[in-house]
């Protein structure tokens, strides 16, 4: 390909970028509006960058330089080099859990010359890098049972490493994975499945277990009595009500409480308890509590920028980074809440488009990890702020302040990017 | 390849949809539907500060402030900013040691937390402010002076007059009428005197200033720059009819001596001083001691904290003549020329009752009976009053008598603008039911018309029936408040309505007038005279009677003076009871005499002065009494902080600049 003549720019996906424009610039404005205090020196601040708002407008041209070098990177490149890059990323992982910093409770920080980093978000592109090389290898025969389960070791081993950092939910975000799979040709069951034992969980949390037994039991009665004639003609229908039966049972009446005394933290197993309202402890509330209440006081149109009163004046913890969609519905309500939501979705969907357009499996799946990455951080931690997650300390991609988020996410999108711009090449 | 999968797409699309939809909906829900979290927001980062305006200051009659606002600063922590400070320094200038200077930090945090201020000393003396003042940045920005607003009395008297200011109380807070609703819990409100009854209009209007705070209850800036904040605005002055001179003089003339001086403008009925003995200093009602000077002032033997002036109902004795004539006249029972012919006595009802004189004629008039202060003459008058037939039986008549008695302003409380004012005791019906069983005839009571039996006046209402006699025939009801700064209300006007209670002519009118003249000219209170104005007065001696030990004892008579001067448009009308001390002469005539010179003259004459150091000098407390009285001691430092004591010297040696 002849890039010397063509423009520098060709082949970019303008909407991608605007998009990504708008959502770095928001984040910068939020992080200033929950840093403002008035007499503030703005320009003091950003040279001797001692604000968080003035160190992500760095980050942010940092990654502007990183992004330049990928899009001047050919595509073959991360092809070439997607199974290098895993393989790096379980070393980084391992590394920290041999020697990482420890920052508020979690073990996933590395310190690299005065810069802290996480090598957890970073290993998300590698992984998508590499499930989208072991998807689009012409050996791999997605349809079989090897080839999935191949792929998800791929994707449980770094989620592994991580929830042994303690950061169940940084891993948690690995699960995103299963929705490229399921694109790629996982069974939808698999995604009903994943969903039922989610209700299952919680319900086992909020009612008591023996009720639960006798719900499952009644169900199971019902079902084998409506579908009797289909057992009649079939046996082996009856066999497998009774093992979902009992394995819903076994699941509410041992798994569950096994997770929780034995696999969860204490601290993890309060913020479930907290998000389902089992918990009233105004300590371990607090930061849900203070979060729902900065959203709400916004109202339909919010108080206007640098006016929220609840994110200026640190009532919400984590501010910048967790919690920064906080000072968006304080400042700006639920229209302000919905423009920026609408936003994200049109981020997805076009990511989601761009993937669709691609001719080759390597880019379709690597779009379709981007977009299910951006999609699961968002639904989380947007959730988290308004109480319908447990606390999880996620960023919000591109938003939340911090360097190593805004990195990541922004390789991730360039990468799609130079991918997107080299469409017509077969990549493997 | 991705055509196989479109419908894989759509589900994923779906899921981002729903869950962001779901989103949406709790956004909806949070943000929209419920409103409790604007409100949780407000509670959380509002800080509502009420600006507390300027107290209004209290002027005396020649505009020196009386009670006024004193800047007296307090000594602000910060413990958390408190950092590499000259420790050695600050304790030298706040006089402790680095012990307590330590414990007071520990204190601070424990009351207060790290990041709020907390007081570390209160209410600094001028000269520590000034020292730390000058070397405040060395100590900053840990600590912090600010100022604290103190009432203070520049002269040290008029303590039951002009009242002082304490915390609102737990029950006010909960009224439920509203009156106190503009308080919060720990605010100033006027308790006792003008301060409290004026306190609507002394404490201003408050300003609140809605300030931002963060989670740590720091102000962050003023809210909406100030669109919601309301401004203070100062209270009003008032303007008083007291003689702050007049005061002092008359404060330090009952030193030593329980009783109570009221002395009044007739033309205006504004009170020019009005002194309960012993009294005390209102400063030691004021800033940081207050809790533990109003402890000692409320155990207090001698009762400082008791407004005789208005509280105490005495016997009004021979004081009272005049007005028992005066009703005699009104009511056309006698003339100014009835006399009656006593003989040492008054035997009309029975028993002999014995008075001073018996030489023939000392009754012949009224003005004769009122100079040779006849009992028969007056007991005779009232029981004419009374009997007279006109009324048609003697209830009726007492009613009638009793009526103008009331019209007076004895048996009730007279109006006058400071609390806790007590009636007094008239001998109405009622009354005279109850003591004698419902039969009774104008015998029963007789001594009242000499001032003595079933009658109860406080020194306010005796001063106040001198107005009467002085302006022959009105008065107006007697009060402090002459004038507020910059006031439009009604609340004064009740003091400026003219009460005439009597219906007589002048020359009737001067006959007492001149009967009390010549009480002073050649009578019982011949030492009230004075060389260039005409002064008329009557003095009594008032029985008292005390309970102790279960028995009932009679015990030295209280002396008393009621006067006006001068007799033709007068002045000043004043009333002197000095409790326990005997004959009239000795104390009270001196008293109201150096009084009412000072208040006329402006000076004490040459040949008075002795008499005003041996009235100043002077003790008729009795001995166990002051013995266990801590009040002198409370007042001899206090008063050395105030103008009043420099004031007394520039009286006593005439050296005042006006």
């Amino acid at each position: 390909m002849n890039r010397s003549q063509a423009k520098l720019t060709e082949g970019i996906d303008w909407p991608i970028f605007g998009m990504y424009l708008a959502l770095v610039l928001i984040g910068v404005l939020a992080i200033f509006a929950a840093e403002y205090r008035e007499g503030d020196d703005i320009l003091q601040n950003l040279l001797g960058q001692n604000k968080n708002w003035a160190r992500q407008v760095l980050w942010f041209g940092v990654s502007m330089v990183l992004a330049t070098g990928i899009w001047l990177t050919d595509s073959k490149f991360f092809t070439a080099t997607a199974n290098l890059f895993y393989a790096f990323g379980i070393l980084l992982l391992l590394i920290v859990l041999a020697i990482g910093t420890g920052v508020k409770g979690s073990n996933s920080w590395l310190e690299l010359g005065g810069f802290r980093f996480q090598p957890a978000e970073f290993t998300k592109l590698c992984t998508n890098l590499a499930l989208a090389k072991y998807l689009s290898s012409l050996e791999t025969d997605f349809s079989k049972m090897r080839a999935r389960l191949i792929a998800a070791a791929m994707v449980l081993v770094p989620c592994g490493i991580i929830i042994l950092q303690d950061e169940t939910g940084l891993a948690l975000v690995y699960l995103c994975f299963f929705l490229v799979m399921f694109r790629e040709g996982l069974p939808g069951i698999l995604l009903v499945i994943a969903f039922s034992l989610i209700i299952l969980v919680l319900s086992s949390l909020l009612v008591d277990k023996f009720i639960l037994l006798y719900i499952f039991t009644g169900i199971a009665a019902l079902v084998i009595y409506f579908s009797r004639r289909e057992i009649r003609r079939k046996r082996s229908r009856l066999a497998l009500i009774l093992v979902i039966w009992g394995f819903c049972s076994a699941f509410v009446l041992f798994i569950v409480p096994f997770v929780f005394t034995k696999v969860l933290k204490d601290y993890q197993v309060r913020r479930i308890e907290v998000m389902l309202g089992k918990e009233n402890d105004p300590k371990a509330t607090y930061n849900t509590r203070q979060s729902m209440i900065a959203i709400g006081s916004g109202g339909m149109w919010g108080k206007g920028y640098l006016k929220g009163t609840q994110t200026r004046f640190d009532f919400v913890p984590e501010q910048s980074t967790d919690f920064i969609f906080c000072t968006i519905g304080e400042d700006f309500g639920f229209t302000g809440s919905l423009l920026f939501l609408g936003l994200y979705v049109a981020l997805l969907f076009r990511i989601i488009h761009i993937a669709e357009r691609q001719r080759s499996t390597f880019s379709r799946v690597y779009a379709y990890g981007v977009a299910s990455i951006i999609f699961l951080h968002l639904a989380i931690n947007i959730s988290m702020t308004i109480g319908l997650a447990p606390v999880i300390g996620i960023p919000l991609p591109l938003v939340s302040y911090g360097g190593s988020s805004l990195m990541t996410f922004t390789m991730l999108i360039f990468i799609m990017l130079r991918l997107d711009a080299d469409r017509q090449m077969v990549l493997r | 390849m991705s055509v196989y999968n479109q419908p894989r797409k759509r589900v994923i699309q779906l899921i981002i949809l729903g869950m962001v939809s779901l989103i949406v909906v709790r956004l909806f829900f949070l943000q929209v539907i419920e409103t409790k979290y604007s409100k949780l927001a407000d509670a959380n980062a509002v800080l509502k500060k009420v600006i507390y305006p300027s107290r209004g200051i209290i002027y005396d009659r020649n505009g020196l402030s009386v009670l006024r606002n004193e800047a007296l600063y307090d000594l602000m922590v910060t413990p958390s900013n408190v950092k590499k400070i000259d420790t050695a320094y600050l304790c030298s200038i706040l006089q402790i040691d680095k012990e307590e200077f330590h414990k007071r930090i520990v204190e601070s945090i424990i009351r207060n937390g790290r990041v709020r201020q907390s007081v570390f000393a209160s209410l600094l003396t001028p000269d520590m402010y000034g020292k730390l003042q000058e070397s405040m940045h060395r100590f900053q920005p840990g600590f912090e002076l600010v100022l604290r607003p103190v009432r203070s009395y520049p002269y040290g008297v008029g303590a039951s007059i002009l009242g002082y200011i304490s915390e609102i109380s737990p029950r006010q807070l909960k009224d439920p009428s509203g009156e106190y609703s503009a308080y919060q819990p720990g605010d100033y409100i006027g308790a006792t005197g003008l301060e409290k009854t004026y306190e609507s209009i002394l404490m201003g209007q408050r300003g609140i200033q809605y300030l931002m705070k963060d989670n740590l209850n720091r102000p962050q800036g003023s809210l909406e720059n100030g669109e919601f904040d309301t401004a203070a605005i100062a209270g009003k002055n008032l303007r008083l009819a007291l003689d702050i001179e007049l005061q002092v003089l008359g404060e330090r003339l009952m030193k030593g001596k329980v009783g109570s001086i009221v002395a009044i403008d007739p033309q205006t009925g504004g009170i020019l001083a009005m002194v309960s003995g012993p009294s005390f200093d209102p400063n030691l009602l004021s800033g940081s001691f207050r809790a533990k000077n109003f402890n000692k002032l409320y155990v207090d033997t001698t009762k400082p904290l008791y407004n005789r002036a208005i509280q105490a109902a005495y016997p009004p004795g021979s004081t009272f003549k005049p007005i028992t004539g005066l009703i005699g006249l009104d009511m056309g029972v006698i003339t100014p020329d009835f006399g009656f012919n006593c003989r040492g006595g008054y035997g009309l009802c029975g028993r002999f009752s014995r008075c001073l004189h018996s030489n023939p004629g000392h009754a012949a008039n009224i003005r004769l009976a009122l100079a040779n202060s006849c009992n028969s003459y007056f007991m005779h008058v009232y029981r004419m009053s009374v009997d007279a037939p006109k009324w048609g039986g003697v209830m009726k008549g007492q009613a009638k008598w009793t009526e103008y008695l009331s019209a007076m302003g004895f048996g009730h409380r007279v109006g006058i603008d400071i609390p806790s004012e007590l009636g007094g005791i008239i001998p109405d019906t009622g009354r005279m039911n109850r003591r004698y069983n419902g039969s009774w005839n104008s015998c029963s009571e007789m001594y009242v018309g000499m001032g003595q039996g079933l009658l109860g006046v406080t020194p306010l209402q005796l001063a106040n029936a001198m107005c009467i006699i002085a302006n022959r025939g009105y008065y107006y009801i007697p009060h402090f408040v002459e004038s507020i700064d910059g006031d439009q209300s009604d609340i004064l006007s009740k003091y400026k309505e003219k009460h005439r209670v009597s219906h007589i002519s002048n020359e009737a009118f001067n006959s007492v007038v001149l009967g009390l003249e010549d009480v002073v000219r050649n009578g019982t209170a011949r030492g009230a005279a004075m060389d260039s104005i005409i002064v008329c007065g009557k003095t009594g001696t008032a029985e008292n009677k005390a309970r102790i030990n279960g028995k009932i004892e009679k015990l030295k008579d209280h002396s008393l003076f009621v006067g006006f001067a001068p007799r033709d448009n007068p002045k000043i009308a004043i009333a002197v009871i000095v409790e326990n001390s005997g004959f009239s002469t000795t104390y009270a005539v001196p008293i109201a005499s150096i009084l009412m010179e000072k208040y006329l003259t402006d000076s004490i004459s040459v040949k008075r002065r002795p008499i005003l150091q041996r009235m100043l000098e002077a003790e008729t407390m009795s001995p166990e009494m002051k013995a266990k009285s801590k009040l002198d001691s409370l007042n001899s430092v206090s008063y050395a902080a105030t103008y009043g004591e420099d004031l007394l010297k520039k009286i006593i040696s005439n050296n005042l600049k006006k």
